[in-house]
């Protein structure tokens, strides 16, 4: 019995994306994709967090993160950005349902709150570097700056991928290769939310003890 | 679907490559308990973190297994992992991802601290200003 009699044997319903049943559909080839550049981005941030591991206590007599980190501010940015997420799939959901109405709203709500999460980080960056705690006053706070800024700046990416994709979906409705853009939108904005457990836990929550 | 006509399997992808019409992953109450549980977990850390609920020591620990508690909450109830077939590529290229991960910051933490344990006593603290 040959090899490719062996396969034959696989039930075609089970076997797609292993290799079997033929090639998987392009929805699942896309998302797999942009998953392996999530990961990589992913990667990226770990080096980021290693940095701010290994440099968190040199604060070189200037203020250290009790000083600085003010708790309720973050809990307000992680409830934003938790909703978003939920609006986010909600969103991804209404456009899956052919619901333009409800993909608009959904859309905007992710927008909004993304935005208030970009505004109370400008604002905190902006009352640090103002009270001389900026990125050059020591290594913890090159780290500090490095780390959550490059979050905000995948954050700010996101927003206007957001603006794009609304404007896709005016312009060409919910065609099949823009649900696909949507989704991997949706896979960004999911992952972001993941780095921002890792950067409220080790930078605030351990940082502000 | 087994044991009736054997062409019914041929058929049911009898489409052009690559557009079979995908089922949704998730439906509105995936992502709702998904915002539950993360949720309760996200105000599990900020008490753990503010009060000594825990044995204070163990604080960072603690923290530590809420956030990854959480990351495995969003993964699969907003990023859809899973065990299903179309899944499997998906939750391989994770596990690599979270092996490099893995390697990354406990390599540097545990060199970085090496190399301060042997510093020369007259040279610790390092200044590192600028």
């Amino acid at each position: 019995m040959s090899l490719a009699q062996v396969a034959d044997y696989v039930p075609t319903e089970l076997a797609v994306g292993r290799g079997g049943g033929g090639p998987a559909p392009t929805r699942i080839v896309v998302a797999y994709g942009f998953w392996i550049f999530l990961l990589s981005d992913i990667i990226m941030f770990s080096g980021m967090f290693a940095a701010y591991a290994v440099l968190s206590g040199n604060t070189a007599g200037g203020p250290s993160g009790r000083e600085l980190f003010d708790l309720r501010n973050v809990f307000i940015e992680t409830a934003c950005l938790l909703f978003s997420s939920y609006t986010c799939g909600l969103g991804a959901l209404s456009a899956e349902r052919q619901r333009p109405d409800s993909f608009y709203l959904f859309a905007a709500l992710t927008f909004v709150l993304g935005g208030a999460f970009l505004g109370i980080e400008i604002s905190e960056f902006a009352g640090m570097v103002g009270r001389g705690a900026g990125p050059s006053r020591s290594a913890f706070l090159s780290a500090f700056f490095t780390l959550v800024g490059t979050h905000g700046a995948h954050v700010t990416t996101g927003l206007l991928w957001l603006a794009y994709m609304v404007a896709q979906v005016l312009v060409k409705g919910l065609r099949p290769h823009v649900l696909r853009r949507l989704l991997c939108f949706s896979l960004f904005w999911h992952a972001l939310d993941i780095v921002w457990i890792g950067v409220m836990t080790l930078v605030y929550l351990m940082g502000a003890r | 679907m087994h044991g009736h006509d054997p062409l019914h399997l041929l058929h049911a992808h009898d489409r052009n490559p690559g557009v079979r019409h995908a089922e949704p992953l998730a439906d509105f109450w995936t992502y709702t308990a998904g915002l539950g549980f993360a949720i309760a977990l996200t105000i599990a850390s900020f008490v753990v973190s503010q009060t000594n609920l825990l044995w204070p020591p163990g604080i960072p620990v603690g923290l530590l297994v809420l956030a990854i508690a959480q990351m495995g909450v969003h993964l699969v109830f907003f990023l859809h992992m899973g065990t299903g077939p179309d899944n499997t590529n998906n939750v391989l290229a994770l596990a690599f991802g979270v092996l490099i991960v893995f390697l990354v910051i406990t390599g540097s933490c545990w060199i970085i601290a090496n190399l301060s344990a042997n510093m020369m006593p007259e040279m610790h603290p390092m200044p590192m200003q600028r």
